[in-house]
């Protein structure tokens, strides 16, 4: 057991996959030589040697789809994207190959694959390098979306998304990839890919988040209690498939929810959730849902960053309203 | 400097004369072969045109003219090599083992129409046509990547119109396949037409060939009527790729001869004088004149093969029509190895709709 970082809990999973699995390979942008810009995949090529660890040309889309060819050939690629911001000349490949490939061949061919990137605001980026757009990928059939907000989650999530037979977006928190440590057993042991975390029991509130956002909400939740206000914290982890039975059973218990993310709020992830709440738990709400979210604007430049961010006083503020706020 | 020079190659002209020396590989047996397959899936293709017009089919994209690039190209292949086709692609995937229902099946809206198998039984690693434009270069860059890592003497081979030249994906891939030096071979097939835009308004380069020069690849031009030019070109470049010596681009020059598909209507943008000029270049007659002038080739043999052919077809449209739907559910079946927890709902919901607009019960495959 050993404290690392979430990059390095990310490394350390690319490591075990890679010596478990001869199937695995890595590719993207600077991933060989230079290890990654953030150095996600350093020392991978030295270990595994430039066959399984590819430098590709720079060219997203051309990642995309090479990642989809191998995978037809029973290769399990992990192809990297520098930023979520970059991802987009490969959105055709990823809607409309990677995500069908099972349906439209009714599983004569797959693709077992993981796109990452790094994503989310906070670390003084140029522009481009900032957005927040899971909820973009979560809307296309076929495809599972997973953010981690640990170390100990990176490892076992992306253990797990690099088994799955299916494409998985796996989206990295860069404000939180070297901001904490924690315990990490490299022990193979992969998460599900279908059920959310309780961070925090509690009886008053259910707050679910995910990624960068899980450390203001866990600070304003410690802050909370001392007030008296219970919130039962549910790292979604899991953006798709949505795990709707621990996001009902916590809102059951507590009769209010808040949704908090970094993306904007319009045809988000948070309404999403909040709409499957009405739908399935509306009686057992005590006050209306609430998302608190990212505004519907642009990411901004870095100096404005900090309004732009969910901080742990917007949270703390917005459980008070959902406490004070009760059915006519 | 520089100096591009894009070689042309051509075996029989117009009238089915030879103008080069033909290759030791050409008997009779291999022309028969070559004309029996492309005769047949001219026949198709006039079947599944006509099917189409009277609702029995969805739209279809005519391979009328390119029966010499698609046959060409599919039997230079080998059974292990895989091959990513796009939506023009039926004669390749026929001379592949892709049945005439199969692909009746596929235009007819149902996904098994994608369940290739191997002539061995075996299911076929060819990918599912590709409907999005170039997007399979990439894809094909990728196979190739696989095979050269496992060390796998095979070689992918991929297809795309002269429209899909103008797109990121296709010089992206061309791009790879240089610089990982991929056994790949890609194959445009020219037909002149990108639906209404002609070949002149998608580049200003002389041949599209040339653009696999910028990537460091072997290019060349063929005649895509000469089924000979065709399939030599193809033999050569796969034998080139799969002893490790790199990709290679083939323009196979042809034309469109029909609509874009079923529901285009060519005579709004194209003048007639254009298309009556290109069926005077057309690949189907020019290899029958030439073996009939071999003496391999009379009346009675092109109507035995005729006659074949409208049985074979006439087959394939029955097995087609005698085709159950899929059930209804299997439209949520595949999108997941398993289906998550998630989705149950949304099934038993598919479900019950199919029970009800089928009277109380869902057929099953």
């Amino acid at each position: 057991m050993s404290e690392i970082t979430l990059l390095e809990a990310i490394n350390l999973a690319l490591h075990h996959e890679m010596e478990r699995d001869p199937d695995v390979v890595v590719l993207g942008e600077d991933v060989g030589v230079n290890g990654g810009v953030f150095r996600a995949t350093v020392g991978l090529r030295d270990k595994f040697g430039f066959k399984r660890v590819i430098d590709t040309p720079l060219a997203e889309g051309l990642i995309a789809g090479v990642a989809v060819g191998m995978a037809t050939q029973g290769l399990k690629p992990v192809a990297e994207f520098q930023f979520q911001g970059f991802i987009f000349p490969g959105m055709e490949q990823i809607i409309c190959q990677a995500a069908r490939m099972r349906n439209r061949t009714r599983g004569r061919l797959s693709c077992p694959l993981v796109y990452r990137s790094p994503y989310g605001a906070g670390i003084h980026s140029p522009e481009h390098h900032s957005e927040s757009v899971e909820a973009l990928f979560a809307h296309i059939p076929g495809l599972r979306v997973v953010i981690p907000s640990s170390p100990r989650r990176a490892y076992g999530l992306l253990l797990s998304a690099i088994r799955d037979p299916d494409p998985v977006m796996f989206f990295e928190p860069d404000r939180i990839y070297r901001s904490m440590k924690s315990d990490v057993v490299d022990d193979g042991v992969g998460l599900p890919l279908d059920v959310c975390f309780t961070l925090r029991p509690g009886r008053d509130l259910t707050v679910v988040a995910w990624g960068a956002c899980i450390q203001e909400v866990m600070r304003a939740a410690a802050l909370l209690a001392e007030q008296d206000i219970q919130c039962e914290v549910l790292d979604l982890a899991t953006i798709k498939p949505l795990d709707m039975e621990s996001i009902l059973a916590s809102v059951r218990k507590t009769g209010r929810l808040l949704v908090v993310h970094e993306a904007c709020g319009s045809f988000g992830v948070g309404a999403e959730i909040v709409a499957r709440v009405t739908e399935e738990a509306l009686t057992s709400l005590k006050a209306p849902p609430k998302r608190l979210t990212g505004v519907d604007a642009a990411v901004p430049y870095y100096r404005n960053e900090e309004y732009y961010l969910i901080t742990e006083q917007d949270i703390a503020d917005a459980a008070h309203q959902l406490m004070e706020n009760k059915w006519l | 400097m520089t100096h591009v020079d894009i070689p042309f190659l051509r075996y029989l002209d117009e009238e089915g004369r030879p103008v080069a020396t033909l290759p030791t590989w050409l008997d009779k047996a291999m022309l028969h072969t070559f004309y029996r397959n492309m005769v047949m899936v001219r026949s198709y293709d006039k079947k599944a045109i006509a099917l189409q017009r009277t609702g029995k089919l969805g739209t279809f994209p005519s391979h009328l003219g390119a029966e010499a690039v698609g046959i060409g190209v599919g039997l230079a292949m080998r059974p292990e090599d895989v091959y990513v086709p796009y939506y023009r692609d039926m004669p390749t995937l026929y001379v592949r083992g892709v049945p005439m229902e199969q692909n009746l099946q596929y235009w007819g809206g149902d996904e098994r129409g994608s369940v290739f198998y191997k002539a061995d039984g075996e299911l076929s690693e060819d990918l599912p046509i590709c409907v999005p434009i170039a997007t399979q270069i990439t894809h094909a860059a990728g196979i190739a990547a696989a095979f050269k890592l496992r060390n796998q003497p095979r070689v992918a081979v991929v297809t795309i119109g002269d429209g899909g030249t103008s797109k990121g994906d296709f010089l992206e891939g061309l791009n790879c396949a240089g610089v990982w030096h991929l056994p790949m071979v890609m194959i445009i097939n020219n037909n002149q037409w990108a639906i209404s835009v002609p070949r002149k308004l998608q580049s200003s380069a002389p041949t599209l060939a040339q653009k696999g020069i910028g990537a460091g690849v072997r290019s060349l031009q063929v005649d895509g009527n000469d089924v000979v030019a065709v399939y030599e070109a193809t033999r050569a470049a796969m034998e080139r790729a799969r002893s490790g010596k790199g990709p290679t681009l083939i323009e196979a020059v042809s034309y469109r001869l029909g609509d874009h598909t079923t529901a285009d209507d060519a005579t709004r943008y194209r003048e007639s004088a254009e298309v009556e000029a290109a069926w005077a270049k057309e690949p189907v007659k020019r290899l029958r004149q030439f073996m009939a002038d071999q003496g391999w080739w009379d009346e009675h043999q092109e109507q035995a093969l005729l006659a074949e052919a409208s049985r074979e077809v006439e087959r394939a449209v029955a097995a087609y029509e005698g085709m159950a739907p899929q059930a209804p559910e299997t439209l949520l079946d595949y999108q997941f190895a398993e289906l998550p927890r998630e989705y149950r709902a949304q099934r038993q919901r598919i479900i019950a709709k199919g029970m009800q607009q089928r009277g109380g019960e869902t057929r099953h495959e």
